[in-house]
C-alpha cells in the first residue's frame, strides 16, 4: 500500500482508523517508505542536521555539517557516534528495592531485586525515558543496535550516504 | 552363523533405491546440501523459476491446491481427537515435505513444528532408515525426541512417506500437542523431570506402522505410557488420518499435473520461499547488529523432593544477537548463553529452530506461502553446552518453552528496531508476554478416574504493545499464531476444578506510551476430587525481558492457592464468596477465605495436592509496553482505569495522571493538571537519576568484590549465571570484563558443574571424532 507523507504523518499521529492501519499492515510494503518516513520526521524536528536514519522513539542518527554522525534526540541533545552505545551517555535511575519497584507494579507482581533490577535511561536534555532494562545486578548495559549505515545506503538503496 | 548367512543368500534382496533417478534418499539429501553450499540456492536453482515463469497461474494454483489439501486435512482430522488442546485450540498442524525433508507447504495451526519435523525426516534419511527399518509405501513413522527433531516430548510427530510409482516423492507430516506425556509429573510441560528418562513417552524417530496401519505393539505402548490413554490414542489417529488425507491431495495433483511437474514445482517453490524471505528482509529492515538480553528463574532450592544436585536456584541467560547482513542473511547468535541444568527447561537446536520458524510466520513472512525456503536464509549459532544446545543425551527438555519463550523476545525487539529504522512503524512490536501461569496437574478427577491436564488458557496472554496501538489483550501465544483459550465449559468437563470467575487482571500489562496487552486471571475451585496434584508455573522473581523505547516489562506473577478452606461454609451460609482475586494488594480471596494459603512469589513449583474446596488463583501474564509512559494520552489512562487494566494508584505513580473517580465509579482525568504533574515528574527524574558512567564506577566496585570467594552481594544463582556464561564463551567473557574494566582473569568463584561436565563430554567427543577421522584418512 502506498503511504504518502500525509498518510505517514497520520500513521505516526495515530489519526488513521484501525481499518486503514490494518490495510497498511496487510498490504504490499511501499518501496520508498524509508524516504517518506524520514521526510516527515525531518519536517518535525527543530534542528537543521540531516536525519540519516530513525533510531527508535525520539532518537535519530544525523549527519553534522562537518561530516561526522551522531545519535541525536528530538530535543536537540546529542549523545555519541552511532557505533557507540548512547545509553552510556544518558541518565540512569535503577529500581533495585521493593519500595522503588512498588511505584511501577502492584505488590507481589514485581521481580525480586536480588534477581533483577529495572534500569530507566533518560535523555539528559528532555528527561524522556528512552529505554528500560530488566536485568540482574551486574549486567552490562545492553548495546541494543549498531546500524550498518553504509551497507544500507550503498548496498540496499544504491546511493551514497548523505553528507549532511 | 553359517546357516543364517546361507539362508540370507537365498532371500530376495530388494535394494532398489527409493529416491529420484535411481538414487537413495540419502544421496538426494547429500546432493541437495552440496548444491546449496556451492550455489546458495535450493537445489542449485539459479535464474528464473521456470515453472513460475512459463505459467504463473498454474504455478499458483498448484500451491493453492496443496495448501488447501493441508488445511482441509487439519480441519477434518481434528474432529477425530477428543483432546480440547487439539479440537478447541487447534494445537495441531499438517505439513508437506520433499523427499529430503524440506517443507513445501503447511496448514495453519501450531506451525512451530514445520521445521522440527523436517529435522526428524532428515535424521531418518541420514541414519539410512531406507535400508533399515525400510521406507516404503504405507509406512508410518513417529518422533518426539528433541535431540532428533522436536521441541519437547509433548509435541508428537507423525510422518508418512509419499510414493508415486515406487519413487519417494515426499512426506506428509503432522503434529499434535498431547495433554499428558506420561512424564514424572502430570501434564504436557512437566516441571519436575531432571533428566531425559523422566520426560515421559520417548519416540526417537521410529517406524510405527505399515500398510497404512499402526503396529499393534506401538498402540499398546502408547496406551500404557500416558495418564490420558484415550486422548493419546485418538490424537495419533488424528495425525495418521490427516497425513493420509494430505497424501490423497498430493496424488490428485500429480494425476492432473503429472509427476514431473510436481517434482519441479516442489523445488521451485522452496527456492521461491528463500528468495521471498531474503527480499522481504531487505525490503522492510535495516542492516546491522541487534542485541538484547532475557532471563528467567529456576527456583528449586526449596524443592526437597529433588536430589541434592538438582535442588538449587538458577537463572537462565539469553543474550540474543541478531545480525542482518548486507547480503540479506539473518543471523541468530546465542554465544554467551548460560549452561544447561538438572531441570526440564533445556533446549536443543531443533527447538530453537522451531521457535525461529514460528516467529517468522508472525513477523517477516505473515502469509500462507511459507516453507523451508525461509530457513535457508538464516544462519544460527547455538553453542554446545549452553541451554540452547545442551548436547547431553541425558538432559531433560520437558518444558523447553520455559527458556524459549523469553529468549525469543530478543528477536521481536531486534526486528522491531530494524523495521522502525526503515519506516515500517505499523509492524513494530514490544515483546509478548510469557505464556503462563500453567494450570497443570493430575490425580483423581470428578468421575473417580485417573487423569491429567494442561489448561491452555495460557495461549491467550497479552500481545506486545505496538508503535501505533496498544497490545492485544488476552489473545496471543508466541508459539501458535492462532492462540485461543478454549471454552471454559470444556475445561470443566475434563478438570476437577470449577471456574468461579475469569476477568481482566489489572496492571499485568507493561506500562508505556502504548501499554502491552493485558493478562487475565481465573479463580478455580477444586471440585469432587479427593486428590489432584497441581503446579504453579510462571515467573515471579523476574520480568524476563524489557519493553521497547521506555516501555516497562509486563508484571511478574504470584501464587495464591488456599487449601482446607471455608468455601462451602460461606456458600451454605449464603455469604459472599470470591469470584476473583483482584489486586493482590487487596485480595478478595484473602479477605473472604480462611485456610492454609500459599500467597507469595514462589511461582515455579513441583506438584502439590489439592482437594475438594481448595482454591487456585491462576494469573495469566501481560505483555511489555512501548515508549515513555508519560507520553500516554491521559484519556487512554482513563480508559485503562474504567476497563480495569490498571490499578488507580499506579495510574498516578506510573502515568502521572490527575484522575478522579465519580459517584458512579467511572474515572475521568484532568488533562491540564496531568500536564503539570508530568512536567514535575520529568524534573523529579532529573534529580533522582545519575549519569550512567558515574553509576558504572560504583557497579564496577560492586562486581570486583566478588573476585574473592564469599565476597560481593550478588545472590548465588546470579553469580552462577555469570560464571557459566564466562566459562562457556571467551568472547562474552572478554566483553564482560572489558565493559566493567575488570582484570583479564576475573571470574565469579562459584562452581558450575554442568559446564564442567559439558566441557569434558565435548572434549571426549572431539577426540573420538578426531581419532575416527585419522583412522578414516589412513584407510584412504
Amino acid at each position: 500500500m502506498r503511504v504518502d507523507e500525509q498518510m505517514m504523518a497520520d500513521l505516526i499521529d495515530e489519526k488513521l482508523s484501525r481499518d486503514t492501519v490494518r490495510s497498511i499492515q496487510s498490504g504490499f510494503k511501499d518501496p520508498d517508505r524509508f524516504d517518506t518516513y524520514v521526510a516527515v520526521l525531518q519536517s518535525r524536528v527543530s534542528w537543521d542536521e540531516r536525519i540519516l536514519m530513525p533510531f527508535g522513539e525520539h532518537l535519530y542518527v544525523v549527519a553534522r555539517s562537518d561530516g561526522s554522525r551522531v545519535i541525536k534526540c528530538d530535543c536537540g541533545h546529542e549523545f555519541c557516534a552511532p557505533e557507540e552505545n548512547w545509553k552510556l551517555e544518558a541518565l540512569i535511575h535503577v529500581r533495585d528495592t521493593e519500595e522503588k519497584l512498588l511505584e511501577i507494579y502492584p505488590k507481589m507482581m514485581h521481580g525480586h531485586p536480588d534477581w533483577e533490577e529495572i534500569r530507566e535511561f533518560f535523555c539528559p536534555g528532555c528527561k524522556t525515558q528512552l529505554e528500560v532494562e530488566a536485568v540482574p545486578p551486574g549486567y552490562p548495559v545492553v548495546h541494543d543496535f549498531v546500524p550498518d549505515i553504509e551497507g544500507f545506503y550503498e548496498g540496499w538503496l544504491g546511493r551514497e550516504v548523505p553528507a549532511g | 552363523m553359517a546357516m543364517v548367512d546361507s539362508t540370507r543368500e537365498l532371500e530376495q534382496s530388494d535394494t532398489t533405491p527409493i529416491g529420484w533417478e535411481g538414487r537413495t534418499a540419502k544421496e538426494m539429501l547429500e546432493e541437495s546440501e552440496r548444491l546449496f553450499a556451492e550455489t546458495g540456492s535450493y537445489w542449485g536453482i539459479d535464474g528464473e523459476l521456470e515453472l513460475q515463469r512459463e505459467d504463473p497461474i498454474r504455478y499458483e494454483k498448484l500451491f493453492s491446491r496443496l495448501r488447501g489439501g493441508l488445511v482441509s486435512a487439519r480441519a477434518t482430522a481434528l474432529n477425530i481427537s477428543a483432546s480440547p488442546i487439539v479440537t478447541e485450540l487447534g494445537e495441531l498442524s499438517f505439513m508437506l515435505y520433499t523427499p529430503e525433508g524440506d517443507s513445501v507447504a503447511l496448514s495453519t495451526g501450531i506451525i512451530v513444528h514445520v521445521h522440527t519435523a523436517s529435522e526428524a525426516i532428515k535424521h531418518m534419511i541420514r541414519q539410512n532408515y531406507e535400508e533399515n527399518p525400510g521406507i516404503g509405501p504405507g509406512d508410518i513413522f513417529t518422533n518426539n525426541d528433541a535431540l532428533i527433531g522436536d521441541v519437547h516430548n509433548a509435541d508428537v510427530l507423525t510422518m508418512v512417506p509419499l510414493f508415486w510409482e515406487e519413487e519417494l516423492i515426499g512426506w506428509a507430516g503432522a503434529v499434535t500437542h498431547e495433554i499428558d506425556i506420561g512424564a514424572k509429573t502430570p501434564g504436557s510441560v512437566p516441571v519436575g523431570p531432571i533428566n531425559r528418562f523422566e520426560d515421559g513417552i520417548d519416540l526417537p524417530a521410529k517406524k510405527i506402522g505399515s500398510g497404512d496401519e499402526l503396529f499393534a505393539d506401538h498402540v499398546e505402548a502408547g496406551k500404557r505410557g500416558t495418564r490420558t490413554p484415550m486422548y493419546w490414542t485418538l490424537d495419533e489417529r488424528t495425525r495418521v488420518a490427516g497425513c493420509h488425507m494430505v497424501r490423497e491431495a498430493v496424488e490428485r495433483v500429480i494425476l492432473e499435473e503429472g509427476v514431473d511437474t510436481y517434482k519441479r514445482f516442489s523445488r521451485e517453490v522452496i527456492e521461491e520461499g528463500r528468495r521471498t524471505f531474503k527480499n522481504r528482509l531487505m525490503q522492510i529492515t535495516f542492516p546491522g547488529r541487534y542485541r538484547s538480553a532475557a532471563f528467567t528463574e529456576v527456583p528449586f532450592a526449596m524443592e526437597e523432593q529433588l536430589p541434592v544436585y538438582a535442588r538449587t536456584d538458577s537463572m537462565m541467560h539469553a543474550p540474543t544477537e541478531l545480525t542482518i547482513t548486507r547480503d540479506g542473511v539473518l543471523e541468530f547468535d546465542y554465544d554467551g548463553a548460560s549452561g544447561w541444568g538438572y531441570h526440564s527447561m533445556n533446549c536443543t537446536p531443533s527447538a530453537m529452530q522451531g521457535a525461529i520458524w514460528v516467529q517468522f510466520t508472525q513477523t517477516l513472512i505473515p502469509n500462507d506461502k511459507v516453507n523451508d525456503g525461509a530457513q535457508l536464509g538464516v544462519r544460527t549459532n547455538f553453542p554446545p553446552g549452553t541451554w540452547t544446545n545442551h548436547s547431553n543425551p541425558n538432559a531433560s527438555t520437558g518444558i523447553s518453552w520455559w527458556f524459549l519463550i523469553p529468549s525469543f523476545t530478543g528477536f521481536i525487539k531486534g526486528l522491531s528496531r530494524a523495521m522502525q529504522a526503515r519506516g515500517f512503524i505499523e509492524e513494530v512490536l514490544a515483546p509478548y508476554a510469557f505464556t503462563s501461569n500453567v494450570f497443570q496437574g493430575g490425580g483423581i478427577d470428578q468421575y473417580g478416574g485417573q487423569s491429567a491436564t494442561t489448561n491452555f488458557g495460557l495461549s491467550c496472554v497479552g500481545g506486545g504493545a505496538k508503535m501505533v496501538l496498544d497490545g492485544l489483550d488476552y489473545g496471543a501465544a508466541m508459539w501458535n499464531p492462532e492462540g485461543d483459550m478454549g471454552d471454559l465449559e470444556m475445561w470443566e468437563l475434563i478438570e476437577p476444578f470449577l471456574y468461579l470467575g475469569q476477568r481482566v487482571k489489572a496492571s499485568t500489562a507493561g506500562s508505556g506510551r502504548h501499554r502491552g496487552g493485558s493478562g487475565y486471571e481465573t479463580l478455580r475451585l477444586a471440585w469432587k476430587t479427593p486428590m489432584y496434584e497441581m503446579q504453579n508455573i510462571t515467573h515471579g522473581l523476574t520480568h524476563c525481558h524489557s519493553g521497547l523505547w521506555g516501555g516497562y516489562p509486563g508484571s511478574a506473577g504470584y501464587r495464591h492457592n488456599v487449601r482446607d478452606t471455608n468455601f462451602f461454609e460461606l456458600v451454605e451460609g449464603g455469604q459472599e464468596y470470591p469470584t476473583h482475586d483482584g489486586s493482590p494488594e487487596d485480595s478478595n480471596v484473602e479477605r473472604l477465605i480462611t485456610g492454609r494459603a500459599d500467597f507469595d512469589q514462589h511461582t515455579v513449583t513441583l506438584p502439590e495436592v489439592m482437594s475438594q474446596g481448595d482454591l487456585y488463583v491462576c494469573v495469566y501474564q501481560g505483555a511489555d509496553g512501548l515508549g515513555d509512559p508519560l507520553e500516554r494520552p491521559a484519556k487512554a489512562v482513563a480508559e485503562d482505569l474504567n476497563g480495569g487494566y490498571v490499578l488507580p494508584r499506579l495510574a498516578e505513580s506510573v502515568y502521572a495522571v490527575a484522575a478522579s473517580e465519580g459517584a458512579d465509579g467511572s474515572w475521568t482525568v484532568d488533562e491540564g493538571e496531568t500536564e503539570t504533574r508530568r512536567a514535575a515528574r520529568r524534573e523529579e527524574r532529573a534529580s533522582a537519576a545519575v549519569p550512567v558512567r558515574e553509576w558504572m564506577e560504583g557497579q564496577r566496585t560492586r562486581i570486583l568484590a566478588h573476585a574473592e570467594e564469599g565476597g560481593g552481594d550478588f545472590i548465588a544463582p546470579v553469580q552462577r549465571m555469570y560464571a557459566e556464561s564466562i566459562r562457556l564463551s571467551e568472547r562474552w567473557a572478554g566483553e564482560y570484563r572489558e565493559f566493567w574494566g575488570l582484570p583479564e582473569d576475573f571470574d565469579f568463584p562459584v562452581p558450575t558443574p554442568t559446564v564442567d561436565l559439558s566441557k569434558a563430554m565435548l572434549a571426549a567427543q572431539a577426540a573420538a571424532e578426531g581419532a575416527a577421522a585419522s583412522n578414516g584418512g589412513g584407510e584412504a
